[in-house]
Order: structure tokens, then C-alpha cells, then sequence
């Protein structure tokens, strides 16, 4: 087994001020045989030391295409990245070498899958998988590593860990599981974590405890976390600020208390309204109407357009920039910005 | 011993037919009499007594012994009047679904009674059954298994009516389908489209169609929504509520989002590990709840409102849910609960109203299976 040699290229931890990660007009497309599909249209965000941010969107929003083009786990092809760039630490991503890449993934920037069982290997036990963390990264003995691997167990809090080390994934429950998955990401102290919805798989009150874990383990070691979910509630518990996403590119971003308040965009809005209360009885929900559009053809304008209840004649032949949310002296919209031709009319409506 | 009690009361109350062998033709006709009467809104159209599944657990290849089993329903109990939703809630493993199971009679109950109109279709047979079977229907979980791929949605929708000819004669069913895909809001020329043509939400517009092409009574929807995008979901919920008015349906409503189950339900049912742990109307159960479980349940939702979040107290429970196949002694949450005490450990506690909250005008008086019931209110913020 091969050890990845200690890595020079991003200077770890450093007090620079820039953000920790930042994306920049990402374009990823996948060439099927219907054609060309557009999954992420320029996306820009940007992650800092210490803090959550939320992608949110539905199936086919391309939240998850772009956090795979961070880890650079795209499969190219059929995948390719026209334009972009992903600077980690001030460095592109992009144009490093799959050498650098492979020691800035895992060490630097892990990541944490919906579907734990799947993302775990049945036939090997769950210390070994843990292990192989510090065996491939940092070279250690097989015994060494398997008890570095108990105490990863015990920071995610796995009850009696050094009893259920030479477990298999088969044998935890999937809270456990997914614990397993976090302690794996966790193991080399990344910079930051990609978590593409940690929770969706899992009960209610199994959710609570696996999401508390996260937010616990993120502060403890001040790393940045991008929580990929479509659950507005679990955004609302956690994260610092959002960017809602929308066929391929992001339609609104907000810091999280004021985006709920009041979006500024009319699919947000529509999000929120069509969602049923847990403390009171609603009356008939709102739906959004129409249909996510499809990747291959999508509506010229805004995307949202066909579904929008406030679309005009512009929004049909105009794309819509990520204009900046700003009115004088109202400091509560500072870092809020939405890409509707009307964002004040729904700001205020 | 209160429960046993009101159940005997109310067995004997209905025409009571399970004791009775249906072999003969007479009494089979008088079954299906009673099960294609109308029964009055508000009325019980379901009724469930000490539902019982277990699952065999069984060791060996040649010679299978049965070394245990996984009691995935132990004694359900619950009434579903006409014309409303009745909610049933819990995570995985808890039963729900094997209940709706049991209650469309795929599964054979080890024990207890389910009487349609007071005709037990677990004992039913023959002609009774697929009367029965009519005016039951299911909407499945994932519009994408759940829908034969090389099938039309034509096919798909008009199958029921192989099976059951009297309700719609051959020369008749393009039409009535065409009607149906009308019904729940898809373009009727799409009759002759295969499955992959259409989205999550349509599958599911598809999938309730075909539920409603015996013109049932009764459709037990098992996390109809749970597959669906958050703005399909709100389009669906709307379709079944007004379906549900127009068509005059009872519904049996099974799913793990607590904020979804509020809107629909009329009542809800809490569930923990194959047994009813509180049940009521939804104000009782959101507002009111006083079994731990629901408690805990409750306060884990996250709410998408982040002030609202602020007040709220949260409780976290330690731990998984046990397995079904080795449930604790006495009540079954009592592993996880805080307030657990050693009488928790020796007597299972009965679903009823609790004793402090008897015979008191309060929406905490309503049926909890604890032994230290108490109000309190996580939904709200403080």
C-alpha cells in the first residue's frame, strides 16, 4: 500500500484571511447521448474557518454536481468543466495536478454521503476502514491505527467503541453508521467538510442527535461545513448562511434567520409557503405549480419562469444576475443577494 | 385491564361475524350485503382490535426451527371513522407499514380482529374478501418500483378492472380512465405513455389514480409524499385533500414527517416498536401530547424557522430503537426514556386515558400508553 507523502501545496491552518474555500462561475456539463446536460450553470460561493454554509435545492438543482466537482470526484467524462475555477485556500483546484489533488482530498477536504451503508465496505470491518485513514495518510502500523480508530469511534460518541471496533457496517444501526462516516471524515482534521445530506437517510430523533454530533465536532475543531440538504428544517437548526440553488445556478443567498424572514426570491418564497407546519393546523398548502425543469432543455430567461406567479415578459428572455440585495440604511441585507429581475417587489410582498 | 374492558364492549356492539366460519353461500351474501352498505359519515368504517404480526425467525436449512420472532405489530388497536384521515406516525422498524399491510390483507394477522363495516376480514374468504379487497386500496411509497415499467398508464390504471369487470364494462374503460387521469390532474391523451415518461410527482398523480378506480372507501396511503421534491409535495398533498371531499374517502395516512401527517390528519396515532404508544385528534397530539415518545418525537423535528427554534426545548433521546425481536420488558420505550422507573420495567402500560387526566374537560385527556403521563407542550416556542 502506497503512502500519500506529506503535503506542502495549501499552507494548513494558516490565520490568512481569505475564505477557506471560494467557487467561481463553475460550469460542470455531462455529455449524454439526448444531448448536452447543463447541470451547474455558474455557481459562486464561497465557505470560511468555522462556518456552515447550507446549499439547498431539489433533486436535479445541481447541489450535489458541484460539491462533487469540489471533492473532484466527477467522473470526466462524462463530465466536464467548461469554466471555473475552485480555489482552495487562493489555489485553483482546477488546475492542480491529480497527484496534488489526491492530498488535498481527505486530508484537507472530506466528505460525508447521504447513504452510509453504501458508501461503507460491507466485507471489511469498520476499525480497518477507519484505520486505512492513518495507514494511507499518515503511514502508521496496523495496530497503531486500529487504536486511532477506537478513539475516532469514541469522539463520535459510538458506545463502547473498543468492543465494536472489529464490527462490520452491517452490524450498526444507521445513526451508528452514519457516526462512523463522520468519524472517517473527521479522521485527518480536514479544513473543511462536505456533507451531502448526513441526515436524509435517518429517523427523526436519530437526525437530532447525528446533526448535534456534526455541529459539535465542527466548532470543536473550527472547520468549515457545506451541508447539502433539500430539508429547510435541518438548514434552519444549523447553518450560518444559504444559497438556494435552482437548475444549475444559485437564485438566492442570504445569511439564514433573514432568508426565511423574508426571501427575496419567488422560489424561495414558494419553498417556504408550501411547506405544513408542525405547530399549527394549516389551511390548503401552497404548491409551487408545474415541474422542476428538465437539465437538457432549460427554459431560455430565468429557469423558474414557468412556474414563477410573478413572471413578466423580461424574466422570459432575460437570465436574471445574482443582483445584490441592498436598500439604504437597512444593514440587516448585507450579504444578501437574489437572482430575480424583481427581488424588491418580492422582498416586499 | 381498561382496555381489554372497552374493547369487549365494543365487539359486542358490532355485528360480530369472526366466530362464525363463512362456508356457506348464504351467510357469504349477507357479508357482502354488509360490506356494500353505505356506512354514515362520521361513523367507524374501520375498526382494529389487537393486531398482532410476528415474523418467524427460523434457524436451519433442511430442518427450519423457529428460534424466535420479530413481533413487528403486538397489539394495535384503532378506529377510522368515514370521511376522515387518521395519521399513523413513528420511525422505521416501528410497524406502520406492516399495519397497512395487515389492513389490506396481504399479510395474514397472527392474532387479532380487523372488522370492514363490522364484517373481521382477517376470517373473510371468497366473493366477501374481494369485495372487501375493492373497496380497500393502497398508495404505495416510490412511484418509481411501484409502477410496471413496460406497462401504459393506461394498463397501469385499468387493471383493477380485470379483476372487478361490474364496475367498469370493457367497451367502457378507456373512458373511465381517461376521466381518472383527469381527475388527478394529468392530460388524459397521455393514456397510451410508459411510466419513465413522467416525473416523481406524476408517477404519484398515476399511482392515485389506480387507487381510486374501484371507487373505494378506504385508501391507505403508506408515505405517499416521502419520495416527492418539497414543491411536488405540496401539489400531491392538495390533490389527495380534495380527492378525499370529492370522492368521500377515508383515508389511512402512514408517514414519518410529523409536519406533513398535522396537515392531513383529522387524528393521529403515535407508534413505538410495534404498539400504540398515544393516540388522538391532532390538536390533542401536537399541542397536548403526553407520552414521552411523542414528546421526543415532536421536539426533534426541525422546524424552518430559525427564531422559532430559539424557544423551543429539545429533547434528545439517547440510543436506537431496540429490535422488534427482543423488545424491552413492560413498556417498550422505557431503554430510552427519561423518566423510566422500575414500575416501567415490570408492567407494560395500556393504552387509555391516563388516570390523573380522567373525567377532566382537557385535550390532555386523551389515550397514552404511559404510566407517568404528563403534558407538555415542544411544538411552541416558550
Amino acid at each position: 500500500m502506497t503512502v500519500i507523502e506529506e503535503v506542502s501545496v495549501p499552507s494548513p491552518r494558516e490565520g490568512d484571511d481569505g475564505p477557506l474555500l471560494e467557487v467561481r462561475d463553475l460550469h460542470v456539463q455531462f455529455h449524454t447521448r439526448e444531448g448536452v446536460v447543463k447541470a451547474v450553470n455558474g455557481v459562486n460561493y464561497s465557505v470560511n474557518a468555522g462556518e456552515t454554509l447550507a446549499v439547498l435545492g431539489e433533486s436535479g438543482s445541481g447541489k450535489s454536481v458541484t460539491a462533487q466537482a469540489i471533492m473532484g470526484i466527477l467522473d470526466m467524462p462524462p463530465a466536464t468543466i467548461p469554466e471555473g475555477e475552485i480555489l482552495f485556500r487562493g489555489q485553483d483546484m482546477l488546475k492542480m495536478s491529480g497527484e496534488e489533488r489526491r492530498k488535498i482530498r481527505g486530508r484537507r477536504i472530506a466528505m460525508i454521503f447521504q447513504d452510509a451503508l453504501s458508501s461503507l465496505n460491507p466485507v471489511l470491518s469498520v476499525g480497518y476502514q477507519l484505520g486505512e485513514m492513518f495507514r494511507v495518510h499518515h503511514g502508521l502500523s496496523k495496530k497503531d491505527a486500529k487504536a486511532k480508530a477506537i478513539e475516532l469511534m469514541d469522539r463520535v460518541k459510538i458506545p463502547a467503541a473498543a468492543a465494536r471496533v472489529d464490527d462490520y457496517p452491517h452490524q450498526f444501526s444507521g445513526g451508528m453508521r452514519q457516526r462512523i462516516m463522520i468519524a472517517m471524515a473527521l479522521a485527518l482534521e480536514p479544513d473543511l467538510i462536505i456533507a451531502d445530506e448526513p441526515t436524509t437517510a435517518l429517523d427523526v430523533t436519530v437526525q437530532a442527535q447525528v446533526m448535534d454530533l456534526l455541529s459539535e465536532l465542527q466548532r470543536e475543531y473550527n472547520m468549515g461545513l457545506i451541508l447539502i440538504t433539500h430539508d429547510l428544517g435541518v438548514v434552519a437548526d444549523v447553518a450560518d448562511k444559504i444559497a438556494v440553488m435552482y437548475a444549475g445556478r444559485i437564485v438566492e443567498r442570504a445569511p439564514v434567520n433573514e432568508l426565511y424572514k423574508r426571501p427575496a426570491h419567488p422560489y424561495t418564497r414558494g419553498l417556504l409557503d408550501s411547506i405544513p407546519r408542525l405547530d399549527q393546523k394549516g389551511q390548503e398548502l401552497y404548491a409551487i405549480k408545474g415541474l422542476p425543469p428538465n437539465l437538457l432543455h432549460v427554459p431560455t430567461g430565468c429557469a423558474f419562469n414557468p412556474r414563477c406567479p410573478k413572471a413578466q415578459d423580461i424574466c422570459r428572455t432575460d437570465i436574471p444576475d445574482l443582483f445584490p440585495v441592498t436598500e439604504q440604511d437597512r444593514s440587516e441585507l448585507v450579504g444578501r443577494a437574489s437572482a430575480c429581475h424583481f427581488w424588491k417587489e418580492t422582498l416586499h410582498g | 385491564m381498561a382496555e381489554l374492558s372497552k374493547n369487549d364492549e365494543q365487539q359486542d356492539a358490532t355485528p360480530n361475524v369472526s366466530d362464525v366460519e363463512i362456508v356457506d353461500a348464504a351467510s357469504e351474501t349477507e357479508a357482502v350485503a354488509a360490506i356494500e352498505a353505505p356506512v354514515e359519515r362520521g361513523e367507524p368504517i374501520l375498526q382494529v382490535r389487537n393486531l398482532v404480526k410476528h415474523f418467524p425467525l427460523t434457524r436451519g436449512i433442511l430442518f427450519k426451527k423457529q428460534v424466535g420472532a420479530v413481533k413487528a405489530v403486538d397489539g394495535v388497536s384503532f378506529d377510522l371513522y368515514q370521511g376522515e384521515t387518521l395519521g399513523i406516525v413513528g420511525e422505521s422498524g416501528c410497524g406502520k407499514s406492516t399495519v397497512a399491510k395487515l389492513l389490506m390483507n396481504l399479510e395474514r394477522a397472527t392474532a387479532g380482529e380487523i372488522f370492514y363495516k363490522g364484517q373481521d376480514i382477517t376470517t373473510l374468504s371468497g366473493r366477501a374478501l374481494k369485495s372487501v379487497r375493492r373497496n380497500i386500496q393502497m398508495v404505495f411509497q416510490d412511484p418509481y418500483t411501484s409502477l410496471n415499467p413496460r406497462m401504459t398508464v393506461g394498463d397501469i390504471i385499468g387493471e383493477p378492472y380485470d379483476i372487478h369487470p361490474e364496475v367498469a364494462p370493457k367497451g367502457d374503460r378507456r373512458r373511465k380512465v381517461q376521466e381518472l387521469l383527469d381527475v388527478v390532474g394529468l392530460n388524459p391523451e397521455y393514456i397510451n405513455r410508459y411510466p419513465h415518461q413522467f416525473s416523481g410527482g406524476q408517477r404519484q398523480r398515476i399511482g392515485i389514480a389506480r387507487g381510486l378506480a374501484l371507487n373505494p372507501e378506504i385508501i391507505i396511503c403508506d408515505e405517499p409524499v416521502s419520495a416527492l421534491d418539497v414543491s411536488v409535495q405540496a401539489q400531491v398533498i392538495n390533490l389527495m385533500e380534495r380527492l378525499q371531499d370529492e370522492f368521500n374517502l377515508s383515508y389511512i395516512f402512514i408517514a414519518h414527517d410529523l409536519s406533513i401527517v398535522r396537515h392531513i390528519s383529522d387524528r393521529v396515532g403515535v407508534m413505538y416498536l410495534g404498539k400504540i404508544a398515544e393516540i388522538g385528534s391532532d390538536e390533542q397530539i401536537y399541542d397536548h401530547p403526553t407520552h414521552p415518545y411523542t414528546q421526543a418525537l415532536l421536539s426533534a423535528v426541525p422546524v424552518p424557522d430559525p427564531e422559532a427554534r430559539e424557544g423551543r426545548e429539545r429533547i434528545i433521546l439517547s440510543g436506537d430503537v431496540p429490535s422488534p425481536a427482543n423488545p424491552p420488558s413492560g413498556c417498550r420505550f422505557r431503554t430510552r426514556c427519561w423518566k423510566a422507573q422500575d414500575k416501567c420495567a415490570e408492567e407494560a402500560p395500556l393504552l387509555a386515558i391516563p388516570e390523573r387526566f380522567k373525567g377532566a374537560d382537557t385535550p390532555a385527556a386523551h389515550e397514552s400508553a404511559c404510566h407517568f403521563a404528563e403534558e407538555k407542550d415542544v411544538v411552541h416556542a416558550a
